[in-house]
């Protein structure tokens, strides 16, 4: 298993084959790619950055949880940051497995878990010329009790 | 005792920068750290209670600091 930030474009080819093996018989591959509109407004582009040494760990992290409770121990996860243009991929996760469900759901734990708590944020341009910081739905933002 | 506080995004936006040494007394904890910074000009539009981690891992505001620990300052995430 393996967690990474990365400069670069993400190779989703290269994701699948890092967890390709005789014995899966179901790959899941996700990839999240900047979307020309957000809140009615039209993007331009999305800066991405990162506390990158917590990221990466806190990644790790989620594909061992995904693990345990799915079986899934063939998992990889790519988050770009820098400047993305429309289409760009900004994460991919290949997950395999013997079965398509624990490979599905893998798959969807461990994008959610990211979006909830992995220290990456991003600042979207817009085509009028604004940029702002965006806060996403479902994302953590304050000390809880 | 010296610790580093990291700041990201919208927060290193408000302070004007992106880490703060910050010399602390013996015993300090994270909240101390946060007060600190709060004194800092841009320190006032931080929220109440931000997400705080402490040597890669979310911590408690109530979180006792070593010396050369670094204590990050984490803006409501928006990876994906």
């Amino acid at each position: 298993m393996r967690a990474a930030i990365v400069e670069r474009v993400i190779d989703v080819a290269a994701l699948l084959g890092e967890v390709a093996a005789a014995s899966h018989g179901a790959t899941v591959l996700f990839v999240g790619t900047v979307r020309d509109v957000n809140d009615d407004r039209a993007v331009a582009g999305i800066d991405y950055t990162a506390y990158v040494p917590m990221a990466e760990r806190e990644m790790q992290r989620i594909l061992r949880e995904a693990a345990e409770r799915f079986g899934t121990d063939a998992a990889v996860i790519e988050h770009r940051v820098g400047h993305l243009a429309l289409g760009d991929a900004s994460v991919a996760i290949a997950v395999a497995h013997a079965r398509r469900a624990q490979a599905y759901a893998a798959s969807r734990y461990i994008l959610e878990a990211l979006k909830q708590r992995v220290p990456i944020w991003k600042r979207e341009s817009y085509v009028d010329g604004t940029r702002e910081w965006v806060t996403q739905q479902g994302a953590v933002v304050a000390q809880q009790d | 005792m010296t610790v580093t506080v990291l700041l990201f995004a919208s927060y290193a936006d408000v302070l004007g920068c992106e880490s703060v040494e910050m010399s602390l007394p013996a015993g300090a904890t994270a909240a101390d750290a946060l007060s600190r910074l709060r004194a800092l000009p841009g320190g006032g539009a931080l929220p109440p209670a931000p997400l705080l981690a402490v040597n890669l891992e979310y911590a408690r505001a109530e979180s006792p600091l070593q010396s050369g620990d670094e204590l990050a300052v984490i803006p409501p995430v928006a990876g994906g």
